[in-house]
């Protein structure tokens, strides 16, 4: 247990103790109302586009109180990608997969002849996998802008 | 009663909205446009749309504000030509 001198001494301008452990204690509560949202996106205020927004946004007040090195330690560049194609391929993978079971794009309940849980039932889970897709692009798409906006698209330094 | 915080809203997005396109500091007019987001939200919230209040919170008032002052913070006062 090193004395709070010590530690502050050694940090950088515009870093702050209190900041940073703020953070420290928000950050998975953020993370976890973000998947609160896109969770009950389907019957009640939220979804995927909100959701994924908050998820981002727990991101980028990592990369500001912290370094933007330490918030690439925990979701690297190449996860960061991954994730965002995941989740338009998870959209526009189910789309496409309605078509091929005879419904019409984006069509649910034609998905009932995969795994039979209703056409009703396929119409409130297929709006489920559509907001958890829309959640990771967004995701995704939120964290790297402001990547690429704070490090001037060097990825190295940040803000 | 309502009406009266309608109008009470209203106005100040009205001023919020005048003052961060007058006002010359970059940082500033962020700022402004922050509040601006905000009291919108509350307006869409007031009239029943909870869905448009969600973005508007989160995305007019929370992201952008952080892109435009990570953008802002890039610039520099004076032209270099």
């Amino acid at each position: 247990m090193k004395l709070l001198q010590e530690r502050t001494a050694k940090l950088k301008l515009g870093e702050s103790l209190i900041i940073q452990t703020a953070v420290r204690i928000m950050v998975p509560f953020i993370q976890l109302f973000g998947l609160y949202v896109i969770v009950h996106g389907h019957y009640s205020p939220g979804g995927g586009f909100q959701g994924g927004v908050i998820l981002g946004a727990s991101f980028v007040a990592l990369a500001l109180a912290f370094d933007q090195k330490f918030s690439m330690q925990l979701m690297s560049e190449r996860v960061n990608g991954v994730l965002g194609n995941l989740g338009a391929l998870i959209f526009v993978g189910t789309a496409v997969l309605c078509a091929l079971f005879g419904g019409l794009f984006l069509d649910y309940s034609a998905l009932d002849k995969l795994i039979p849980l209703g056409p009703i039932g396929w119409r409130s889970f297929g709006i489920f996998i559509i907001e958890v897709g829309v959640g990771l692009a967004v995701m995704s798409i939120m964290v790297s802008l402001f990547w690429d906006i704070g490090s001037n698209g060097e990825m190295d330094e940040g803000l | 009663m309502i009406w009266l915080i309608d109008e009470l809203t209203l106005l100040l997005v009205v001023i919020c909205a005048l003052a961060a396109i007058t006002v010359k500091d970059l940082l500033s007019a962020t700022v402004i446009f922050g509040v601006y987001s905000f009291l919108m939200c509350l307006l869409w919230a007031e009239m029943g749309a909870v869905d448009v209040a969600f973005t508007e919170a989160t995305v007019g008032a929370g992201v952008s504000t952080v892109l435009f002052i990570a953008a802002i913070l890039h610039t520099s006062r004076r032209s270099k030509d």
